[in-house]
């Protein structure tokens, strides 16, 4: 390296990079990681949702972290969305549901009704 | 993908006390669950808690844990990193709240404090410069090379009111200003890592955390001086802090941050190490250069001042790592910034080390002008064991201690001056009524009769005569006329040292004389130690009315100076005794005391 541009350039990357280690204001996303979630396949579920926000460029503005047994064993894998003190919890999750999870709800701000908790095709 | 960060403190403090097998047994343990690839081990500086050591930070959930041991990694591997539980019997209780803390910015430790100098410490991987260059590292000096002449960047400097650091507390803009202003092809710029002082280990952190930074600001100030080369004087005493800093120049100079074409401008700097072998006197400005020259150390007279002829006598600046540490972030945020936090004439932060009797020893940062009040009973956590506070020593062997009267003093140059001590390279220790005033002031003494180079006669052997009268009045043998002798002494080798080191010398013993004349006149006058500490005053004594007769003290008794038969009170005989305490410590009744 040696310009300036090449080093604003580098210091975008790494930012988004450690945006990991800063929780102000981000949406919070937490994946049940209880020995329930786990047996239901959530590890795949919590990978696909770190590798997507990453993708899409989104790590300074959503965090993804585990939690442990949220209560509701046979709907897991559940992710819950916090944004501030409201919260939105998705249930019955795949890699390819989170995918969509990611694109509108994360990255576009629209809640995918038809995967939350109160939809009827749980 | 990697979905946490573990950071675990990589410091002296935290080395020391494990965290190197600590982070080897981690990442054995993540391998072992097959998380390697999601959760990423960082090793970073120093957070300032070291005597909560080993630390860990496991982010996106900022959870803190203390004191962590290696047989506690497959827990938190298991349940926090796999699980997402909160490990929460390594959760820290904070020791002024009582409250169990998860996060360390909770922490009454960080509260107060205000992170300029130390802001990436224990945040970013210290061998890592892209880590640096994320947290706006080296934009100060994009900018300085592409939008700012020389004489900006003095102005801003002057303006943002920055001193130096290292404990005389000259302002660094103008500093930086006299060595400009003297025309040469060839000037230095050098930095004061000989960090001397008993006590003092903040420069030692931000080396150790923040390599970078130091390079920046000294690149800077080469610009800014019209210099085109650097020395980073370290001691040897600082494994890691030289690795880092090796590690970190390298880095530099892949990236083209240092070396004939800095970012590409034409501009040309390198920064070279020169260890040192641990004399207290290669602190002293000139002293230090002269040693990085190859010659022994000792100070020389000035004037001539370093910024006309210093370091091979070309004109040279030297600061200290702290004063640097500041610089990049006052050139980023403007000196306005920087001006508004602390007081009238000192401003910005202070980096203090706080050891002795307190429960939080370790690093802080606070506002120039906080109260030592708050910087002990708030961010110190108070004296351990109920204990009272008795006094505060600022500034080493070269400062001088604050009494309990003064315990609300506003921390800055211009307070601790009047105080009669001095805010120096930021040793803050704490000592309480078991710490005796006059043996403070003779440990002081003899570290620097120690470290006295020899090369002037006031220091040499009037340090030397001072410290044979503290040992007199400490035997028990002083006399009234020896304390105005001494104070006599004190004033003839401050007035006529060389050197800094000579110069301040005695501020131990004058301060301590100024504000605890009274424990120096029971010493003399009732031949009594009121702390219980020096030993030629001291007598064990045993309580007949306390004592069982149970023989345990005089079979304890290393030199057979107890005796007595069972069942009645044993006599300590004071001619034989050594006054080692094991009696007093063996007693299960409490019948043994000082006096």
């Amino acid at each position: 390296m040696k310009t300036l541009e090449e080093l604003a350039q580098l210091r975008e990357q790494m930012k988004a990079k450690m945006a990991i280690r800063s929780t102000e204001g981000k949406l919070r996303v937490v994946v049940g990681m209880a020995t329930c979630g786990i047996a239901a396949g959530a590890r795949p579920v919590l990978n696909t949702l770190t590798d997507e926000v990453s993708k899409e460029g989104l790590t300074d503005k959503v965090t993804v972290s585990q939690t442990g047994c949220i209560g509701i064993c046979q709907f897991e894998p559940v992710i819950e969305v916090f944004d501030g003190e409201s919260k939105v919890t998705y249930v019955k999750m795949t890699p390819d549901k989170a995918k969509r999870i990611v694109a509108e709800h994360l990255k576009g701000g629209k809640v995918v009704q038809e995967y939350t908790i109160g939809s009827s095709n749980v | 993908m990697i979905r946490s960060h573990v950071m675990i403190c990589a410091g002296t403090g935290c080395t020391a006390s494990g965290s190197a097998t600590l982070q080897a047994s981690l990442q054995k343990e993540l391998e072992a669950k097959g998380l390697q690839e999601e959760v990423r081990i960082v090793p970073t500086g120093c957070f300032g808690l070291c005597a909560l050591g080993p630390i860990m930070i496991i982010y996106p959930e900022g959870v803190f844990y203390a004191n962590v041991k290696e047989s506690d990694v497959p827990e938190i591997v298991e349940e926090h990193l796999l699980k997402g539980r909160v490990v929460q019997r390594l959760i820290h209780t904070d020791e002024t709240t009582k409250e169990l803390v998860t996060n360390l910015a909770d922490t009454s430790f960080y509260k107060i404090q205000q992170r300029v100098a130390l802001r990436n410490c224990g945040e970013i991987d210290p061998e890592n410069i892209d880590e640096y260059i994320a947290r706006d590292g080296y934009a100060a000096l994009a900018k300085v090379l592409t939008q700012m002449t020389p004489d900006d960047v003095i102005q801003t400097l002057l303006d943002s009111g920055l001193r130096g650091r290292g404990g005389a507390g000259f302002p660094t803009g103008l500093k930086w200003k006299f060595a400009k202003g003297y025309e040469n092809e060839q000037k230095y710029v050098c930095c004061n890592a000989d960090e001397g002082d008993p006590g003092a280990f903040m420069d030692r952190s931000i080396l150790e955390g923040d390599p970078h930074a130091l390079l920046e600001a000294m690149t800077i100030a080469g610009y800014t001086i019209g210099a085109n080369q650097g020395y980073i004087y370290v001691r040897a005493e600082y494994p890691i802090a030289v690795q880092r800093l090796d590690i970190a120049i390298k880095q530099s100079r892949e990236y083209g941050l240092l070396g004939d074409n800095v970012l590409g401008t034409g501009f040309k700097f390198n920064i070279d190490l020169r260890l040192g072998a641990g004399a207290f006197v290669c602190g002293e400005e000139t002293a230090l250069m002269t040693s990085i020259e190859g010659n022994r150390g000792e100070p020389r007279p000035r004037p001539p001042f370093p910024a006309e002829k210093g370091l091979y006598n070309k004109p040279s600046i030297l600061n200290n790592v702290e004063t640097y540490a500041n610089i990049p972030q006052i050139i980023l945020k403007g000196a306005d910034w920087f001006a508004s936090m602390g007081t009238e004439k000192s401003k910005g932060t202070k980096v203090f080390a706080l050891g002795g009797k307190i429960e939080h020893t370790g690093l802080v940062e606070v506002p120039m002008g906080t109260t030592l009040r708050q910087i002990v009973e708030e961010v110190g956590g108070g004296i351990p064991n109920g204990k009272k506070f008795k006094a505060a020593q600022t500034g080493g062997p070269s400062g001088g201690c604050i009494p309990i009267e003064h315990f609300d003093v506003p921390v800055d140059y211009e307070h601790l001056a009047e105080l009669g001590s001095i805010v120096g390279s930021g040793g803050l220790i704490v000592m309480d009524e078991d710490n005796c005033m006059v043996d403070i002031a003779k440990f002081f003494l003899e570290f620097t009769v120690d470290e006295s180079c020899g090369k002037c006669t006031p220091c040499r052997i009037g340090t030397r005569r001072m410290l044979e009268l503290l040992n007199k009045i400490t035997d028990g043998n002083g006399t009234m006329e020896d304390l105005e002798k001494l104070e006599e002494l004190c004033n003839y080798v401050k007035e006529n040292s060389l050197c800094g080191l000579g110069q301040t010398a005695p501020n131990p013993v004058l301060s301590t004389l100024r504000f605890f004349r009274d424990e120096y006149i029971a010493h003399i006058v009732d031949k009594r130690c009121p702390a219980g500490v020096c030993k030629n005053l001291l007598q064990y004594v045993i309580d007949p009315e306390k004592c069982k007769g149970c023989t345990l003290c005089a079979r304890k008794c290393p030199v057979g100076a107890i005796s007595g038969s069972v069942k009645n009170p044993h006599v300590i005989d004071p001619v034989k005794c050594i006054k080692c305490g094991a009696c007093m410590d063996s007693c299960k009744f409490g019948a043994i005391s000082k006096k």
